[in-house]
């Protein structure tokens, strides 16, 4: 491997997708002759996710989990940094070079019911990305696939000529994930695609998901800030702070011990549906910082219980605490817990 | 000491006139308020839940939009007894935000974009009693402090966009609590928060609670928060209660198999049970509100169903002390679990 990746986060065998110290920044105020500031929504994110694996982000709004993985898809130019998809560099590629290369990433979004077009029926929605990708296809060859894919995610060909409206959050999305896998992808994003979903319907789509996974072997990027769902379906979880990965670990690693304060602080805060369980909450201090003015050094500092002076003075680097367990927090002496 | 019933709810319903005909959201729903106490109410998307704590404060569209049946009995910090269901809309207007208020779940939208906050707290004082402006605006300057806000004074001439979502649902809770209500609803009031912000308004809200006594209804689907905050849980289904019970009971050893499959489908936080186990989901959807099943609404998605749960909607039966369920089987299923 290159030099680059000993600074990267654990990176497995033969990565199916690689990104280096990627940077996303955006500009904002400014005008015509003045200077603005910028958003450094993703900052110096390393990872990489192996052929089938699934790898769960979590964070709160606006810890630039979303923009993370709209960059690695390249809907967005990455201001700095590499992705490498198959080993190859998709970070500068233009629209017309990235096209041979989409039907091997695909996105599911979160919200059903803005995602698929009230125009259309489930048809063209579900099959528009053959018409682009493999207009060869005849109308017969075409619906056999829309068949065969719609019967993945548990609809059949009989609901193809309804539109959207007539179905359920539920059902729309599996309509949403049939359109993702039909040109057969080697990664998905999957941005919170159950937070919009009824618990009992929720239950359903992580449950196809971990279908879909095992008998397709797509790899995933899982976007959630719902611990639980990623603990359920994730081989390992990144946890996102203000544009940086501050802890990433695989699953049960970080849910038995997690390693940085920040995790902790969001384990404790997940409500726990037993009202038997009297807990210590760690209940956090203020909000999120603004990314316009991140404190200096450890960005979670304000509000961290094990502060101290050092943790201003520079941004921790990512040091490994155990095989595949990587943290930014320099204290090395906490017994940080899940108080259960 | 049995405390007093701030809200008596009797078979209320709500039908909406829709394009397609008349459609009832809420069913026949009956439920006590005691003072100081937090009641859940939990459902999913279409249960009825939100129109319920809509109707008690008579926010559903005026008639003949909306049909109003039942009676809501509100019991007033003078004692005497009032339906809000029939209570004339100028009646109403000096109750509501007054004596009974509300949140909601998204601070956004709920607040004016083009007014300062100090000044849209002072509005729902002055509306209420007669006392200056500047007064008002003291007295919101105090309830931004109560609610954790730092800097109150100063911030009282902020704009809701000044303010992150979990401030602003601060400064509604504060709208809220003005003029020292007896109950208080509040609709998802933490859904569209990050779940350390959460942690930080259900923290506040109960701190709020102990030090008023007011009686809050809590509208919510999660379970998680229901288990944090209630002392009652109501769970409804396609508009009518299924069960009702205390927190611990309801929670623990529930009854009727569509709240054993809510709490089966919520996913733990356990490390042991991770790790590609399915999750236990309900199969199916919520039945069409303009359809509903002849009999019990929820048994074309029960595994427990016989034919006779088909033919007609149980009644709600006391199972145990202040355990209610509609279930026809609800006893030969616990025994069989015993």
């Amino acid at each position: 491997m290159t030099a680059t990746a000993a600074i990267a986060a654990p990176v497995p065998e033969s990565p199916l997708i690689e990104v280096r110290e990627l940077r996303q920044w955006f500009p904002v105020g400014g005008g015509l002759l003045r200077r603005g500031d910028v958003v450094r929504a993703v900052d110096d994110v390393s990872f990489s996710i192996a052929k089938g694996e699934v790898l769960g982000l979590v964070g709160e709004s606006g810890s630039g989990k979303s923009t993370l993985g709209r960059a690695i898809l390249r809907m967005s130019t990455p201001t700095s940094g590499q992705i490498l998809f198959e080993g190859r560099d998709v970070t500068k590629l233009g629209r017309r070079a990235l096209r041979p290369l989409r039907p091997r990433m695909q996105f599911i979004f979160q919200d059903p019911f803005a995602s698929l077009n009230p125009r259309m029926t489930v048809r063209q929605i579900v099959g528009a990305p053959l018409l682009i990708q493999r207009p060869e296809l005849d109308g017969a060859a075409r619906d056999a696939r829309i068949g065969e894919v719609l019967r993945t995610v548990g609809l059949s060909l009989h609901y193809a000529g309804r539109y959207p409206h007539e179905f359920s959050g539920g059902q729309r999305q599996r309509i949403g994930i049939a359109r993702a896998l039909i040109l057969e992808p080697a990664f998905l994003v999957a941005d919170e695609p159950v937070s919009a979903l009824d618990v009992s319907i929720q239950a359903q789509i992580v449950n196809l998901l971990i279908d879909i996974r095992k008998e397709l072997g797509v790899a995933m990027l899982f976007i959630s800030h719902d611990l639980a769902v990623v603990g359920h379906l994730c081989d390992r979880v990144a946890v996102m702070y203000l544009g940086r990965i501050v802890e990433i670990a695989p699953t049960r690693a970080l849910f038995r011990r997690p390693r940085h304060p920040y995790t902790e602080a969001l384990f404790s805060a997940v409500p726990v549906p037993d009202p038997t369980i009297r807990r210590e909450r760690i209940i956090l201090k203020g909000d999120i910082p603004s990314p316009l003015a991140p404190p200096s050094g450890c960005a979670f500092r304000g509000r961290c219980r094990y502060a101290l002076p050092e943790c201003a003075s520079a941004v921790p680097p990512l040091r490994q605490v155990d095989g595949g367990h990587w943290t930014r927090c320099i204290r090395d002496d906490l017994k940080l817990g899940r108080s259960l | 000491m049995k405390s007093e019933n701030v809200l008596e709810v009797e078979n209320l319903s709500v039908t909406f006139a829709t394009e397609r005909g008349p459609l009832q959201a809420v069913r026949d729903v009956s439920f006590t308020l005691h003072a100081g106490e937090t009641l859940a109410l939990v459902g999913e998307s279409g249960s009825g839940k939100s129109v319920t704590s809509l109707a008690i404060m008579r926010l559903t569209p005026p008639a003949p939009l909306v049909a109003l049946g039942g009676s809501v009995l509100f019991t007033g910090a003078d004692g005497g007894k009032r339906d809000l269901v029939t209570l004339d809309p100028d009646a109403m207007r000096a109750v509501r935000g007054n004596e009974i208020s509300m949140i909601f779940q998204e601070p956004m939208t709920s607040l004016n974009p083009v007014h300062r906050i100090g000044d849209q707290i002072a509005e729902a004082i002055t509306f209420h009693e007669h006392i200056s402006a500047r007064a008002a605006l003291d007295r919101a300057a105090g309830l931004l402090d109560k609610v954790g806000i730092p800097d109150a004074r100063r911030r009282l001439s902020a704009y809701p966009h000044h303010l992150s979502g979990g401030m602003r649902q601060r400064v509604m809770i504060a709208m809220a609590l003005a003029c020292n209500p007896r109950v208080l609803i509040a609709d998802e009031p933490t859904t569209a928060l990050d779940v350390t912000v959460q942690a930080q308004i259900l923290e506040l809200m109960k701190e709020l609670q102990q030090a008023t006594g007011m009686a809050v209804i809590f509208v919510t689907h999660n379970l998680g928060v229901v288990a944090e905050i209630a002392d009652r849980v109501m769970v409804m289904y396609s508009g009518a209660i299924v069960e009702k019970g205390g927190v611990v009971p309801l929670m623990t050893r529930p009854l009727m198999p569509y709240t054993q499959g809510l709490l089966h489908s919520v996913p733990r936080l356990d490390p042991e049970a991770l790790g590609l186990s399915p999750l236990e989901a309900i199969p199916g959807s919520v039945p069409d509100p303009f359809r509903l099943p002849p009999g019990c609404t929820f048994a074309p998605r029960c595994r427990h169903r016989e034919p006779a749960c088909e033919a007609a909607l149980p009644t709600l039966e006391a199972a145990n002390g202040n355990h209610d369920v509609r279930c026809r089987r609800w006893r030969r299923l616990a025994e069989a679990r015993a």
